[in-house]
């Protein structure tokens, strides 16, 4: 059953609560341990994102359903300066090592469905599924 | 006619309902070996009042909030009948053997009636397409375990893993097998794990990415990884497709994955004759 | 929420194990007591178990990536042990290779690799009586 459950994102210990509240969604949503833990992973890496590039801001975590499967739906949003560049945020920042890339395409490599909304001066909001 | 009146109509007869839906139920004939009457008369009852109360409360959009302890109860029962082996047809009598008694009780009503009616469809629709939902997880599963089963990983030596793959490797397969080998290797303790290939007719770029993700995923947890038995063919198409190989080891033959494993973990095999 | 993670002194080596979620206090803390104790022990080796851990996300493998480099110019080799099979199949796809930093399957395994890949400079090696050195001055 549909069900949504807002999750504030103000300081870091809001980090471990989100990743607590998506690993149980996932577990009920009867994901496997590997699909659990990429969902949680990319949920921790959006979400320390939103705090420390954004300023904070908040989370709407839904159990839903897609292609007829038990789905997990996190929406971080934030009111932080926005994304200027937005192909230049989705390039890889890991491998150069530097360790400033957003994690942004890495957080989408590790969902079925990602999606970005951000303008500079008007904040980010990123939007991950999970089904299979 | 306004909603309201439905919900009212129902809250007024909702005893007489309930025994007419129970009677209805009995009459079509109710799956003895799989559920009581007991238990038919109280999934019954508890259907009915959360119906109505969510007709009260909601109106007739099922897909407002308040129809969600319905549609909760629903998934739980047809979920619940699909497991038990109830066929699809005996699933949706429960729901739409609801209108006999809705049709007795508003036939002067057309337009309630109609409305009462468009309801039970929706519901017992929701219904069906939980109970599918749930069979459909159900070969789900079993494929899965049909796939695990498939592709076994073998210890050849202590320390020592195999993964003999067979056949066209698709992306799914290809997944299961290398969890399934990662997970091998935690178990088991061991330092190599040899991924033969001499039975994969073709390698694709999804598949040869797959593979190296898996020798990647089990160096960063300490464990080393050969691939064997690549056919001239093979080695073609993966310099073909550009798939950058790095510094994975490679050998013809499983036999010499083996050897060169052994070697690795300082193993020798003496022979126990003196020539 | 967790004050400290321990950090265990065995022979030359320090082993520490990391079973709660990390933030930023207890990572920097981490950091600088175990720079700290590298030093007071003269360390040769450091072992960071993360069997326990569910989750390693950017900001675990920046702090290992970084503890890895300090104690690489303190001469201390570091190695992490006990990568669960999800994490790794998760680092993979997220791109996180933790570059540098040697592994091993569990901490038997990595004590090991530690007691293979340190060297000590010197070795004191306690005086026998075969070889007696002869002292220079007298000239024999």
């Amino acid at each position: 059953m549909t069900s949504t459950e807002t999750l504030p994102l103000k300081q870091e210990t809001d980090i471990v609560i989100i990743r607590q509240r998506v690993r149980k969604a996932a577990e009920d949503a009867r994901l496997g341990l590997v699909s659990q833990t990429k969902i949680v992973t990319a949920a921790s890496e959006i979400a320390r994102n939103a705090l420390i590039y954004g300023g904070g801001g908040e989370c709407l975590l839904e159990r839903t359903f897609r292609d007829g499967r038990a789905a997990v739906r996190l929406i971080v949003a934030d009111k932080g300066q926005g994304i200027a560049d937005m192909n230049q945020a989705m390039v890889d920042g890991y491998t150069s090592g530097n360790g400033l890339g957003l994690g942004l395409s890495g957080a989408r490599r590790l969902v079925d469905h990602f999606a970005i909304q951000s303008a500079q001066g008007e904040g980010t909001t990123v939007e991950l599924w999970k089904w299979k | 006619m306004t909603v309201d009146s439905l919900a009212d109509t129902f809250k007024q007869n909702e005893s007489a309902l309930l025994e007419q839906w129970i009677e209805a139920q009995r009459k079509a004939g109710i799956r003895s070996d799989l559920i009581d009457d007991r238990t038919m008369v109280d999934n019954s009852r508890d259907l009915l009042k959360v119906f109505i109360k969510a007709l009260s409360e909601g109106g007739k959009d099922v897909e407002h909030a308040s129809w969600a302890p319905v549609k909760s109860l629903l998934e739980r029962l047809s979920q619940a009948q699909s497991r038990q082996g109830f066929t699809p047809t005996e699933t949706a009598t429960f729901v739409f053997s609801l209108k006999q008694p809705l049709f007795t009780l508003l036939a002067q009503q057309p337009d309630q009636l109609l409305a009462a009616s468009q309801l039970v469809d929706k519901l017992g629709l929701y219904g069906m397409e939980r109970f599918v939902a749930s069979r459909e997880e159900v070969i789900r599963e079993q494929q899965e375990s049909m796939l695990e089963l498939s592709t076994p990983v073998v210890q050849l030596w202590r320390g020592v893993l195999a993964v003999p793959l067979i056949g066209s490797l698709d992306s799914n397969r290809t997944q299961v097998v290398m969890e399934a080998l990662l997970q091998k290797i935690v178990e088991t303790e061991s330092d190599i794990a040899i991924i033969d290939i001499t039975g994969v007719p073709t390698v694709d770029t999804m598949v040869a990415q797959h593979l190296l993700k898996t020798i990647t995923a089990a160096k960063l947890m300490g464990a080393r990884c050969i691939i064997s038995g690549i056919r001239p063919q093979i080695a073609a198409t993966i310099v073909h497709l550009g798939v950058e190989l790095g510094d994975v080891i490679t050998k013809a033959s499983l036999s010499d994955a083996f050897q060169l494993a052994l070697k690795e973990l300082n193993v020798r095999l003496v022979s126990p004759n003196a020539r | 929420m967790v004050d400290k993670i321990p950090i265990l002194k065995m022979g030359r080596y320090l082993l520490l194990s990391i079973q709660v979620d990390m933030h930023d206090q207890l990572a920097m803390d981490l950091q600088e007591d175990l720079t700290e104790q590298i030093v007071r022990h003269s360390a040769k080796g450091v072992l960071i178990d993360i069997s326990s851990l569910e989750i390693v996300d950017s900001f675990i493998g920046r702090m290992l990536s970084h503890i890895a480099s300090v104690s690489r110019i303190l001469d201390a080799k570091v190695i992490v042990v006990g990568m669960q099979p999800a994490v790794a199949i998760t680092l993979v796809e997220l791109g996180l290779e933790l570059p540098g930093i040697a592994t091993a399957l569990n901490v038997e395994k990595g004590m090991l690799w530690l007691e293979t890949h340190v060297n000590d400079d010197l070795v004191a090696e306690v005086e026998s009586d075969e070889h007696r050195d002869t002292p220079a001055e007298t000239g024999n």
